[in-house]
Formats: structure tokens, sequence, C-alpha cells
């Protein structure tokens, strides 16, 4: 077991390393040069030379790089261009609001996906199955950017029953005040027994949320679907019934079980749109997270910021992995060694 | 053997105290372009300790038999006729009164111990689960049982057998653990559907072995499909060989054995193989399977019958054969016309002495 989670956080590494680099190497590829975006519109070819070796860009890209590698070991992730302060206090700042956003979509993607999915699989072609069927293309067709929109276009336009975009109203943050501790707001609030923070970081928190889960619960249903119906057509499921266990019982204990290996490696996956999603969406909603930030870094060519973001968000997918990897273990006695 | 686990027979209601009574079985799967008529009409009767054979090349409908005995069919299947367990009607019960009379009735083993057991719960989770299901006990008491019925299928130390998951046994003591399974739940009638058909010789042995004391001690029918005509021969009671959806000939084993009369029977028996070769061994007889969906007119088996005249293509009676090597040829009989006997009067008249055998 030691071994094999050595093994994985090795492999974990190396993948963050690879990403790294792919992402030094279009950083310093791509036209558009962070040094236009510091100096404004005509700057001097003097000017241009001091900013450049300001940035280390005068040096060979190798030597970049492992500067680059060297302080990132360190701990320091540079300084974003655009605000001038440490890309790591950037990047913790907002990745509180990315992860309520992510974990929280997440949770519901697997509460509602999962039991659709084991309906669909034990009454194929009911309603249920129709609708999660008919359900799942139009989540794949629909745009993230598009839906957003239209959710806001509905509830705050339409109807104004929530909030346009932000993670709180504004007033909370002079009438009611609380400190921001795991920088889950919904947490926050709630140990600082603050109320209308907590009701108003919810109503902020329903349309993300929501545009989330639409694009992702088709994926999770259907796969559950279909891995539940191969796992009910095993013979050791026939045993269950040909012995008089209800049938509940086998759906939910037997079948679900077996089901929830493959269903692992879905949540695992699963993750790794929310995170694609939570970009668009972030941006969409101005929710002030990583993946609004890494929009904004692009977009101005603000290098070091792109790259320590792409690097925490994929150490955070590749964890998310690994702890599956590690449930596969609870999960399946096959696995484990005497 | 003395039998440690304590049986309180599953009441066996109706005439004849018979445990299993099938009466013109039919199943069919209708498809988009044909129908596959897997069963076609079965009369078939077990009395209280009873051990049957249901022999038959593959595909001629033993499987789908055997689960039409606990409703286990497929929703695609169409079910006519009568099936009773313990006198309780099997076709058209809701799942919820079926799944208390799988297991408490009938309980069922299957072809594939290494596949019959969930992987992912541990023996005794699963022989738990099963037991409260059937039986009114406290924890403890489900736990005492469990291992008592690995005993009763001499399973080396019960207590360890408990905690292994299924990956951590050998075929054979996974079969020694899904009998136990099933006599936890203190069936009346077994259904073997090939149990030995996928272990290795010496352990088949084993298992029939066993099954033979659990028929006795135990009060036990057993409804065992097999391949094998040698394993028939030396466990089972009676025998009915079945060929395309239908049983073609039927008695107990002594006189069948002594007087196999239809030709199928003789032809199955011709290429009965030694204990454990298992099932190869009837792939020997010339000629294919009828496709199920459209079998051959009148007897089914005419187009690889050396004898078929053009009488066989009139469907055949149900004959009783009468030898003289045996007084008690009433319950021997077989549907071929070329099989001199005595007719009966009727279908009733063969029924009921039938039943009277059975009796
Ligand atoms: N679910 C099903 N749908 C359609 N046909 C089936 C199904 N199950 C079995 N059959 C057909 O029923 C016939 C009898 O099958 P089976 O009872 O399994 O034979 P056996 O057990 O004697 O080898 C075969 O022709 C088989 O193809
Ligand atoms: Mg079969």
């Amino acid at each position: 077991m030691a071994k094999y989670i050595a093994q994985r956080l090795m492999m974990m590494l190396l993948i963050l390393f690879g990403v790294l680099t792919i992402t030094f190497v279009l950083s310093r590829l791509l036209p558009g040069s962070p040094v236009e975006m510091m100096l404004g519109h005509h700057p001097t070819q003097e000017q241009i030379e001091e900013a450049r070796a300001e940035l280390g860009l005068d040096l060979p890209l190798p030597l970049q790089f492992t500067r680059y590698i060297s302080d990132l070991v360190q701990g320091d992730l540079g300084k974003s261009l655009r605000t001038g302060r440490p890309v790591l206090e950037e990047v913790t700042k907002r990745i509180g609001a990315t992860f309520e956003l992510t974990f929280i979509a997440m949770f519901w993607v697997v509460v509602l996906g999962v039991p659709i999915g084991v309906v669909s699989a034990v009454r194929q072609n009911s309603a249920v199955d129709n609708v999660a069927r008919a359900g799942s293309i139009a989540g794949v067709a629909f745009p993230v950017f598009m839906l957003a929109m239209a959710l806001q276009f509905i509830f705050y336009g339409q109807l104004n029953w929530l909030p346009l975009q932000g993670r709180l109203d504004a007033e909370i943050l002079l009438d009611h005040p609380f400190e921001r501790i795991t920088g889950f707001y919904l947490i926050d609030t709630l140990l600082a027994g603050n109320i209308e923070a907590l009701w108003s970081a919810l109503r902020h928190l329903t349309l993300p949320v929501l545009t989330l889960v639409i694009v992702t619960l088709a994926t999770v249903t259907r796969i559950t679907r279909n891995m539940m119906i191969e796992v009910l057509s095993e013979e050791y499921i026939r045993t269950s019934f040909a012995y008089g266990v209800p049938k509940v019982r086998i759906y939910f204990q037997y079948a679900l079980k077996a089901t929830l290996i493959p269903l692992l490696t879905v949540v695992g996956l699963t993750f790794g749109y929310l995170l694609g999603g939570a970009v668009v969406v972030e941006f969409v909603f101005d929710w002030p997270g990583l993946g609004g930030f890494v929009v904004f870094s692009i977009a101005q060519n603000d290098f070091p910021a792109v790259m320590g973001a792409t690097l925490v968000l994929a150490g955070t997918y590749l964890t998310i992995n690994l702890i599956v990897d590690l449930l596969y273990y609870v999960v399946d006695p096959r696995l484990r060694v005497q | 053997m003395s039998s440690p686990v304590t049986t309180k027979p599953f009441e066996t209601t109706g005439p004849g105290k018979q445990v299993l009574e099938i009466t013109d079985l039919k199943v069919s799967f209708p498809g988009l372009f044909k129908t596959v008529q897997a069963v076609r009409s079965i009369d078939l009767n077990i009395g209280v300790g009873e051990i049957h054979g249901l022999v038959g090349e593959s595909g001629s409908g033993k499987s789908i038999t055997a689960m039409s005995c606990l409703g286990l069919l497929p929703d695609s299947a169409v079910v006519e006729g009568s099936v009773k367990v313990t006198g309780h009607e099997i076709n058209g019960t809701p799942e919820k009164q079926l799944a208390r009379l799988r297991g408490g009735g009938a309980a069922m083993i299957f072809q594939n111990p290494m596949k019959a057991l969930n992987p992912f719960f541990s023996v005794g989770q699963q022989m738990f689960d099963v037991i409260r299901c059937h039986r009114d006990l406290s924890k403890n008491e489900i736990r005492a049982e469990a291992e008592k019925a690995l005993q009763a299928v001499q399973l080396p130390d019960p207590h360890l057998a408990l905690k292994k998951y299924p990956h951590q046994m050998s075929g054979g003591q996974l079969q020694r653990v899904v009998i136990a399974m099933a006599l936890a739940c203190r069936p009346r009638l077994l259904i073997a559907d090939e149990p030995t058909t996928a272990l290795d010789v010496t352990v088949q042995a084993q298992i029939i072995t066993l099954l033979r004391a659990l028929a006795r001690d135990h009060d036990l029918a057993i409804l065992f499909i097999t391949h094998d005509l040698g394993v028939v021969a030396s466990l089972c009671d009676r025998v009915s060989v079945m060929y395309a959806g239908e049983v073609v000939e039927s008695g107990s084993v002594g006189d069948l054995f002594a007087n196999p009369s239809h030709p199928y029977t003789r032809k199955l028996m011709s290429t009965v193989p030694k204990l454990g070769l298992g099932e190869q061994s009837l792939d020997f007889i010339p000629g294919q399977v009828p496709d199920m969906s459209s079998p051959p007119a009148g007897c089914a088996f005419n187009p690889r019958c050396d004898m078929a005249t053009d009488a066989c293509l009139q469907p055949a009676n149900k004959v009783l054969v009468v030898s003289k090597d045996t007084d008690v040829s009433g319950k021997h009989w077989a549907a071929c016309h070329h099989v001199t006997g005595k007719k009966p009067s009727s279908e009733t008249a063969l029924s009921e002495t039938l039943e009277e055998h059975n009796a």
C-alpha cells in the first residue's frame, strides 16, 4: 500500500512537471509579450530591453526554465505582472472560491446523477430513463457560457429571484462582515453564526452551481446507467435474486457497490470537467475564483499568473484522482493484499 | 452424516405433496423477426426428497426450465402454463411473494461458482443477508446458522470462511459456499443447473457425493441439470431427457438406463462420458441442435434420427414403456412413434400413473 502511494505520488510529480514544461514553453512561444502589457503603447527600445531584463526574459530559455523551477521548489511562483503581487498570494486568495463552487457542484452531480443513473438502468426506457437521455444530449449540446447567460437572463433578468453575479451582496461586507477562515463562505458564515451573510452566499452560489451541475450531470448519469446495466447482467446479481434478496437491496447495495469502482473513476474525471467548466462559469458570473483569474491573466499575457494558477488547478485535479485511486482499495477487496 | 442444520420443512401444500409440479410449461422469447420457443410444453413432477435429473444437449431449454421454477426469467420471456413450487404457483406471482419463495421454497445453485458470488462482499456478508431474508433470527443466531450450514457442506474452518472474499477461495469451496447458502434458507427443492461443469474432476465427484448426502439428510428434493448421463446414473432417482424444448423420455434411472427407448436417449447413452469429461462429450451426436425459432414439425429429433419415417412428421405421443426387466414400468415413458409399449388411453391416464408413482 505504502509502495503504491509512493508510486502514485512520483507519477503525480512527473505529470505536474510535464504540465509546467508545457505551460512554460507555450508562454514563451505564443505571440504577445508581457512587456508590451507592462509598458503600454509605443515604448522605446531601451524601455523594452530594461523590462525584459527585469523579467529575466533576456536569458537563454533553458536558464529561464531552471530558474523558474528552482524558485518554484522554494515556494516562489513569481509575481503577477498585472497586479504586481506574488502569484502564490493571488492564487491562495482565490482558490477557496473555486473549491466552494466545484465541490458543491460535485456534491449535487453525484447525489443526483448516481440515483438517476441507477433508476434509468433498472427501468430502461421508462420516463426517468428517457428524460435522462434527452437531458444528456441537451447538456452536452448546449455551450456552458450560453447556459450560464440563459440562467442569468431568466432568474435575474426576468424573475429577479437570484443575484446576477459575485459571491456576496455588497452590503453584506459592510453590514455583516465575517472572518474568512476556510475560504468556503458557507462554512465561514456558519462558523460566524452570520445568517444574513450565509443566505447571501447561498443565493450567489445557486446559479453558478446550477450551470455546472446541468452541464456535467448528464455525463455522470449516463455512465452510471451503462455501468449499472453491465453489473446487473452479472451472474452474482442473478444469484442474489435467486436467493430471495429484496430488489431494492440488490440494486442499491449489491449492484451499486460493484458499480462504485468505475463510478469513482467517473467522479475523478467529473472533477476535471467541473474545473474546466468553472473557468467559463467564473468568468460569466464574475466569480472571484481561480478560473476567472486565469481567463483575465491569459488575456493580459500575465504569464507567471497563468502558470501558477494552472499548476494549482492541475495539482488539485491530480490530488482528487489520487484519492480516487486510494478509494479503490477501500471498495475492492480483490486489491487488498493479505 | 448427522445433520448440523436443523431443518424445519417449508410448508408443502396441495395434493400429492409434490415439491415441484410443472404442467404444460411453455416459454418463448418474442423477437422482432422471429420468436425463440425455448421451452415447448413440459410436464415435470418432483416428489419430496426425490433427485430428478434433467439431461439434454446445450440449448435444449434446461436452464430456462430451471429459471422458470423460481420466476427468474428475464422480462422479455413469455411464459405459459403452470409451475408450482411446494404448491405455490410461480407464474404470474408478484415479485414480493416470489422473493419469499426463492431460497425458502426452492433454492438454486449455478454452473460457475466463481461468478455466482459477489466479489465485493465477504462470504459472511452474503450468507447473513440471505439468511436474514428468510428467517427471523438475531444477529448471533444468523452467524451460528451460517457456520452450521458451512459445516454441513464440509467446508473446513467455517469461522474463517465467513470472513473470506470469493476471490480467496477455490471453485470447489465456492460451490460448497453456494450450496450452504441454499441450505441455510431451508428449501424443500434445490435446483442445480450444471453445478459441477466448471469444476475439475475430483471436485465434481466430491460435490456429487455431498449433494447426495444432503438430499438424504434433509429430505431435500433436487432438480439436477446436467450434460452428463454418468452423473445422472450415480446420483438421481428419476431422469427426464430434454430435446428442443420438450421432454422426450422420462423414467426411473434404473428403467431408463436398462431400457432407453427414445432414439435420442440412446444416442446420448452411446456418447455417455466418463464422469468428469462433461461438456464436450455430447457434441458427438451428429447433426445440429434445431433452431428454436423454427423447430422441426412433428418429433423434433426426426432430422437427426436414423429411424425417422414419414410418421415422425406428426407429433409423437407419450408412450408407456413396458419392459420385461422391471415391473414398475408405469413411470417410464417416451415420446416416439417407434416405441412399442402401452399407449395410455389419454394424457390424463399417464399423468395419473405418474402421480401414483410420485406420491
Ligand atoms: N434471454 C433470451 N432471449 C432469447 N432466447 C433465449 C434467451 N435465453 C435463452 N434463450 C434460448 O432458449 C433456448 C434454451 O436455452 P437454455 O435453457 O439456456 O438451454 P440449456 O440450458 O439447455 O443449454 C436456447 O435456444 C437459447 O438460445
Ligand atoms: Mg444451461
